[in-house]
C-alpha cells in the first residue's frame, strides 16, 4: 500500500467539500474493491475520505411507491430488511447473492454501483427496476448512470448520497456466478412496471444495459418461453475464460426466462 | 486402561488452532528482524541485461539489496532434485541448473532476481519496486507439448529439445502384440489440468545467523524440516549441517507444495549472515500463486484392449509431463514412479506399457500436489475402463468386477513393478453401490429429466502407492535419500512422555492420533503424552510427512521405539522385583511376573529408571527412553471405490455434485473421524479438480488465472454430504497395519466425477470432456452435439 492521506467525514457536504473535485481523491464506503487495490498498490489516491460511517447515507425508506437506500447500506442490510423483502423482494434477493457473508457485511449499494464493475450485482437492478441515483448535487436516472466499463456518469468529486427504486408490480433476479470470483458472469433483473416490462443485464456486458429485445418479446407475451425464445445478439457481449459472449448471449436469454417463471 | 485406538477422539491441536493460539512461521518474530521482498521476473523466459540496485538502496529504510551475482560470487550451489530418473537406454535426466535468485536468465513468471531487505515490509516493496532490471525478452513456451516441437523456444541450452528425460515402464513388444490381438480396443486422450496448491498459509521463512557460535536457524513453512537442512546445507549454501537448525512450527497446510526445497528459504538463511540481521519473507497470495510448485499437467494417449468377455489384456499409455521451469525437489519421481507404477489399478491387466517424456516450459515448477501422481494414473485408468465398459455395453461396475484382482491372489506381482500386498476390491465396491443406492439410479435420471436435467452416475475404484518408501526400492529407481522415518519416545521421571517424530503435521492431526497409539500400545493416560515435531534441534532426523506415510511409517518408528521402551522396561522390572527379565510380561502398562502376583506399573519403572538407586552398572542402564528408524518393507496399498452422481443443467452447463459416496480401504484405523476429514478435504480437492480448478498461462507464459478472481476454488457450495464406510484387510508389513489416508479423496474423486458427467452428458451425444468441466465447457459441449446433429 502507499501512502494516503485519510479523512473520516461527518456529512455528505463535508465528504464533497473535502474532496474538491479532485481526480486523485476516492471515497471509501465499504472498501470491497477500493481496499484490495490499495493493498495490491494498483491505486494510488491522494486522499481517501470515509464516507461510510455518514448517518444521513445509511438506511432504508419505504415511501409510497419507493424504496430509497442510503448509498453507505450494506448489502446485508438490504438483503436482511423486511421493508425491502416486502416492497421489492428481487431486490433483497440480490442483495443476498452478492459475493459472500463478510463482503456483504462491509459493502455498500453507493459503492457498488460507483465502482462500475461490470459484473457486479447491483447494476442489474438499477438498470432493471429503472432506479434514480441521487447525488450531492443532481438525480441521474438509472438508464443513464452507467456509461461504459468502470465509468458512470458521475462527476470527479461527486457523491452519491441515496438510490431510489420504484416498486415494481412483479420482479425477479437470477444470477450465473463466476466459478471462481462469484461474481455475475451474468445477472438479470426482470421487473413488470406500470409502464412495461423492464430486463436489466449486468456481468455480459461491459456495463449493465436493458436487453431490449426480451422486453419487446415479454410485452407481448409475458412466458418463459417467450423470454427463452430471443436469440440475444452476442456482438458486444464481455469474452473471457469462463464466458464466452456467446455463451453469455444466451445465458441471458435463459435466466431472463427463469426469472420470468419464478415471477410466475 | 481405556483404549483409544479406534475411538474419535476430538483434536488436541484444535484448541489452539480454533482460538487462534497456533503459532504459524508468519506469527514469528525475531530482534532486529528486516523483512524481505523479492525482485521476480514479469516476463516468462528473458535475458537479464543487467541490474541495477542503486534506486533501491536509495529508498528510506532499505538495508540490503542481493541478486544472483552476489550469491553465485558467495559460491552459493543450485536447488538440487532429490530423485534421478534413467530413462530409456540409460541415458540420466538432464538437470540444468537452478540459481535461488536468477544470474543471466528468467524462465518464468515469478523468477526471482534479486531480493530487497529492508526495515519494514512496505519499505522492501518500496525497495523492489525503484530497482531496475534491463531485460531482453525472448520468446516463450508454456505447453508441454508445444515446448517438444520442433524450433520451440528453448528452456535451458543444456535441453536440447526440452526434454528432461524419455523414460519407459514395462513391455513394449508383449502390449502392442495384446492390443493387435484384442477384440477390442478403448483409445483416450486427455489432460489432466494443471492445479495451483492454494494452502490456506501461503509460504514463509525466516533466516538467522548467530555469529557467537556460528549458528544458522531456519524457521520455514516445511512439511519435512530435516529434508531442508540437508538439501539447503549440503547443496546450496554449504554449512556443515549440525550448525544449522530448521524449524517448521505450525503449518497452514502443504497438499504437497510445502516438501520442497524452495529458493526463498536459502536466499533468507544467507542474507541472515549476510546482513546481519535476521531476515524475514511472507508471501502474498499472488505469488504464491506464482511460485508454489504447481500440480499435474499431463498430457496423455492411453490404449485399454480386451477379450470379448471385456477381460483386460493390455494397458498401453503415452504421457508427456510438464516440470515447468526448473527441476523442483521431487519433480522428476512424480510422472514416473509415483505415476506409471501405479497403472495397474485394481486389475489384473496382464501387461502394460507406459512412455512419459518430462519437458521443460517457461512455466512455474511442477512437483508433487496431493496424490502425486496417484490421481493422473487412477484418472486414466478409470476414465478408460468406464469408457470401456460404454463401448462393450457393459455395466461399468460388472465390468470392473471382472477385472478385478481377487483376495487370494495377494500378494499380487503387476506390471509395472509393485507387489500389491493385500485387498478386497470387490468388497469395496461392493459397499459402496450399496450405500449410494446404485441399483435404483435409472429412477433418480428419470426424475431428473423430467425437471430438465440431465444425471449421471460414475465409479472410480482406485489403488495408491503410499508409506513411502521402502528405501531400497526407492534408492534402485533413483530416489537420492532413504525414505524410512525416525521416532524417540521419552518418559518423564513422573511417567509423562514426550514422542518426537520426524513425521510434520501441517493439518493431518498427529498430535492426537500418534497420542492416541502411544497411550495404548504403553497402557498410560493419552493426555500424559505429548507428540513433538517440526525442529530438527528437537527430533530425530526424520523424512517428514508426504505420500500418505506418517502413520504407516512415521507411526510405526514410534511403535519400535515403544517395543524398545518395554524391553527396557522389562529389564528395570525385573532389576525391581528380583526377578529374571524373560519371565516378565508386560500388558496395558503393567509388568507383571508369570506365575506370580508381583506387578508394576510403567510409571513405577519410569521413575525408577531416572533414580536408580541400586542399579547395577555393569548391566542396566538409567533412562527410559528410546529412538528407532522405520524403514518399510514395501509400499502400503490403500484402496477404494467412490461413487459419483452429478446433475447438469443443460441451459448453463452447470454441474452440481448430487450424491458422493466413498468406501475406503486403510487397513486399521486409529482415530476414524480424523480419517474421515482427511477423506472429506480429499474429495472437495478432487472434486476441485474435476469441476473447477485449472491452471491458464497464456501461450507467452503469463499466469492468466494468477488469483482468486479468475483460479476457482471449491466452496461448500459445491460439495454434497458424503456417504462414507470402510472396508479393512490390514497392511501385512507393518506394525500398524494402518495403510495411510491422507491423499486418496484426491486421487479417487477427478474419475468419478467426470465419468458421472459423461453419462449425464451422453444422452445429448457428448462421450468426453476435458477437466474442469465448468458451466461454459459443459454448455459448449452440449451446444456443439447439438450443431453437429443438426
Amino acid at each position: 500500500m502507499y501512502n494516503f492521506d485519510y479523512e473520516k467525514a461527518a456529512s455528505a457536504d463535508d465528504a464533497v467539500k473535502a474532496a474538491g473535485g479532485s481526480d486523485d481523491v476516492m471515497f471509501l464506503a465499504g472498501g470491497m474493491t477500493l481496499i484490495p487495490t490499495l493493498k495490491l498498490r494498483l491505486s494510488q489516491p491522494e486522499k481517501v475520505i470515509d464516507v461510510g460511517s455518514i448517518a444521513d447515507m445509511k438506511g432504508i425508506t419505504v415511501s409510497g411507491d419507493t424504496v430509497t437506500i442510503g448509498a453507505a447500506t450494506t448489502h446485508a442490510d438490504v438483503a436482511g430488511s423486511s421493508d425491502v423483502q416486502k416492497a421489492i423482494p428481487a431486490l433483497a434477493k440480490l442483495a443476498s447473492l452478492i459475493g459472500d457473508q463478510q463482503v456483504r457485511n462491509r459493502g455498500t449499494i453507493g459503492g457498488s454501483i460507483a465502482n462500475a464493475d461490470p459484473a457486479a450485482d447491483y447494476p442489474a437492478a438499477v438498470v432493471g427496476l429503472g432506479a434514480t441515483v441521487k447525488t450531492n448535487k443532481r438525480e441521474i436516472a438509472g438508464d443513464d448512470f452507467f456509461t461504459a466499463m468502470f465509468e458512470t456518469a458521475l462527476e470527479p468529486g461527486e457523491l452519491i448520497t441515496s438510490v431510489s427504486f420504484p416498486v415494481p408490480e412483479a420482479a425477479d433476479y437470477q444470477k450465473l456466478a463466476n466459478p471462481a470470483s462469484g461474481y455475475a458472469m451474468v445477472g438479470v433483473m426482470v421487473a413488470k412496471t406500470k409502464d412495461g416490462v423492464r430486463v436489466g443485464v449486468t456481468g455480459a456486458g461491459p456495463s449493465a444495459f436493458r436487453a431490449s429485445a426480451i422486453e419487446d418479446a415479454l410485452a407481448k407475451d409475458f412466458s418463459s418461453e417467450a423470454a427463452k425464445g430471443v436469440t440475444m445478439p452476442a456482438d458486444d457481449l464481455n469474452n473471457d475464460l469462463h464466458a464466452t459472449a456467446d455463451y453469455r448471449a444466451s445465458c441471458i436469454s435463459t435466466l431472463a426466462a427463469r426469472a420470468v417463471k419464478a415471477i410466475g | 486402561m481405556a483404549k483409544h485406538v479406534g475411538e474419535r477422539m476430538k483434536r488436541v491441536e484444535d484448541g489452539r488452532f480454533l482460538t487462534g493460539r497456533g503459532t504459524y512461521t508468519d506469527d514469528i518474530s525475531k530482534p532486529g528482524q528486516t523483512y524481505a521482498v523479492f525482485v521476480r521476473s514479469p516476463h516468462a523466459h528473458a535475458k537479464i541485461k543487467s541490474v541495477n540496485t542503486e534506486p533501491a538502496l536509495a529508498v528510506e529504510g532499505v538495508v540490503a539489496v542481493y541478486t544472483g551475482a552476489d550469491m553465485a560470487a558467495d559460491g552459493v550451489g543450485g536447488l538440487p532434485c532429490g530423485w534421478q530418473v534413467i530413462g530409456k537406454g540409460g541415458t540420466p535426466m538432464i538437470e540444468p541448473a537452478h540459481p535461488p535468485l536468477a544470474t543471466d536468465t528468467v524462465r518464468y513468471v515469478g523468477d526471482a532476481v534479486a531480493v530487497v531487505i529492508a526495515e519494514t515490509r512496505n519499505a522492501a516493496k518500496d525497495g523492489a519496486e525503484a530497482l531496475e532490471v534491463d531485460y531482453d525478452v525472448q520468446p516463450a513456451v508454456a505447453s508441454a507439448v508445444k515446448a517438444m516441437e520442433k524450433g520451440a523456444p528453448q528452456v535451458h541450452d543444456e535441453v536440447p529439445g526440452n526434454v528432461c528425460y524419455d523414460w519407459e515402464l514395462g513391455d513394449k513388444e508383449a502390449v502392442d502384440k495384446a492390443i493387435e490381438e484384442a477384440h477390442h480396443v478403448t483409445t483416450f486422450d486427455l489432460v489432466n489440468n494443471r492445479l495451483i496448491p492454494n494452502a490456506i498459509e501461503p509460504r514463509a521463512a525466516i533466516g538467522e545467523y548467530d555469529p557467537a557460535g556460528d549458528n544458522y536457524t531456519l524457521t520455514t513453512t516445511s512439511q519435512n524440516p530435516h529434508v531442508i537442512r540437508l538439501l539447503m546445507c549440503a547443496f546450496v549454501l554449504q554449512i556443515p549441517e549440525h550448525k544449522c537448525r530448521v524449524v517448521a512450527p505450525d503449518v497452514g497446510g502443504g497438499f504437497g507444495s510445502k516438501i520442497f526445497h524452495y529458493a526463498e528459504e536459502a536466499v533468507v538463511t544467507w542474507a541472515a549472515k549476510k546482513a546481519g540481521r535476521p531476515v524475514k519473507w511472507t508471501s502474498d497470495r499472488s505469488e504464491a500463486f506464482l511460485t508454489d510448485a504447481h500440480g499435474r499437467d499431463h498430457v496423455t494417449k492411453a490404449q485399454l484392449a480386451m477379450d470379448k468377455d471385456g477381460k483386460f489384456t493390455a494397458l498401453k499409455v503415452a504421457t508427456v509431463a510438464n516440470m515447468g521451469a526448473y527441476l523442483s525437489t521431487f519433480a522428476s519421481s512424480i510422472p514416473t514412479y509415483l505415476y506409471a507404477t501405479l497403472l495397474a489399478g485394481q486389475y489384473t491387466t496382464p501387461v502394460i506399457y507406459a512412455e512419459v517424456k518430462a519437458v521443460f516450459t517457461h512455466t512455474t515448477p511442477v512437483d508433487a500436489y496431493r496424490g502425486a501422481g496417484r490421481p493422473e494414473a487412477t484418472y486414466v485408468v478409470e476414465r478408460i475402463v468406464e469408457i470401456a465398459a460404454r463401448e462393450m455395453g457393459m455395466d461399468p461396475a460388472e465390468l470392473r468386477r471382472k477385472n478385478f484382482i481377487q483376495p487370494d491372489q495377494f500378494p499380487y506381482e503387476t506390471p509395472v513393478a509393485l507387489t500389491y500386498d493385500t485387498g478386497n476390491y470387490q468388497a469395496s465396491l461392493d459397499r459402496a453401490l450399496e450405500l449410494s443406492d446404485y441399483a435404483n439410479f435409472e429412477k433418480r435420471r428419470e426424475e431428473s429429466a423430467r425437471n430438465g436435467k440431465l444425471r449421471g452416475v460414475g465409479l472410480s475404484c482406485y489403488i495408491e502407492a503410499c508409506g513411502i518408501a521402502p528405501s531400497a526400492v526407492a534408492g534402485a529407481l533413483g530416489a537420492r535419500a532413504g525414505l524410512y522415518e525416525a521416532a524417540e519416545v521419552r518418559f518423564a521421571p513422573t511417567g509423562t512422555v514426550s514422542v518426537f517424530t520426524g513425521s510434520h503435521s501441517h493439518g493431518q492431526g498427529h498430535e492426537t492420533t500418534f497420542a492416541q497409539l502411544t497411550a495404548d500400545r504403553l497402557g498410560i493416560p493419552v493426555e500424559n503424552v505429548d507428540i513433538v515435531h517440526g525442529d530438527t534441534d528437537r527430533i530425530p532426523f526424520g523424512m517428514g510427512t508426504y505420500g500418505s506415510r506418517s502413520l504407516a511409517v512415521g507411526g510405526s518408528a514410534i511403535v519400535k521405539a515403544i517395543d524398545k521402551i518395554i524391553v527396557k522396561g522389562k529389564k528395570i522390572a525385573a532389576h525391581m522385583m528380583e526377578e529374571n527379565a524373560d519371565d516378565v510380561d508386560f500388558d496395558d502398562g503393567v509388568f507383571s511376573v508369570k506365575g506370580t502376583n508381583k506387578s508394576l506399573t510403567i510409571g513405577e519403572v519410569a521413575f525408577q529408571a531416572y533414580v536408580p538407586h541400586n542399579f547395577p552398572h555393569d548391566e542396566l542402564e538409567p533412562g527410559l527412553d528410546e529412538s528407532a528408524f522405520y524403514d518399510p518393507n514395501n509400499f502400503t496399498y490403500p484402496a477404494g471405490a467412490y461413487v459419483c452422481e452429478v446433475e447438469v443443467d443443460p441451459d448453463t452447463g452447470e454441474c452440481h455434485v448430487d450424491k458422493f459416496t466413498a468406501v475406503d480401504d486403510f487397513g486399521n484405523l486409529i482415530n476414524p473421524m480424523i480419517v474421515e476429514g482427511q477423506v472429506h478435504g480429499g474429495i472437495a480437492q478432487g472434486i476441485g479438480q474435476a469441476l473447477l480448478e485449472g491452471c491458464v498461462y497464456s501461450d507467452d507464459g503469463q499466469l492468466v488465472t494468477g488469483s482468486y478472481m479468475d483460479y476457482a476454488m471449491p466452496r461448500a457450495e459445491h460439495i454434497p454430504d458424503y456417504n462414507f464406510d470402510f472396508t479393512t484387510t490390514p497392511c501385512t508389513h507393518n506394525p500398524i497395519g494402518a495403510k495411510g489416508c491422507g491423499e486418496a479423496g484426491a486421487i479417487g474423486t477427478p474419475a468419478a466425477v467426470i465419468n458421472a458427467l459423461t453419462d449425464a452428458l451422453r444422452v445429448a451425444g457428448v462421450d468426453n470432456i476435458e477437466m474442469p468441466a465448468t458451466p461454459l465447457k459443459i454448455w459448449q459441449a452440449l451446444n456443439g452435439a447439438k450443431q453437429a446433429a443438426e
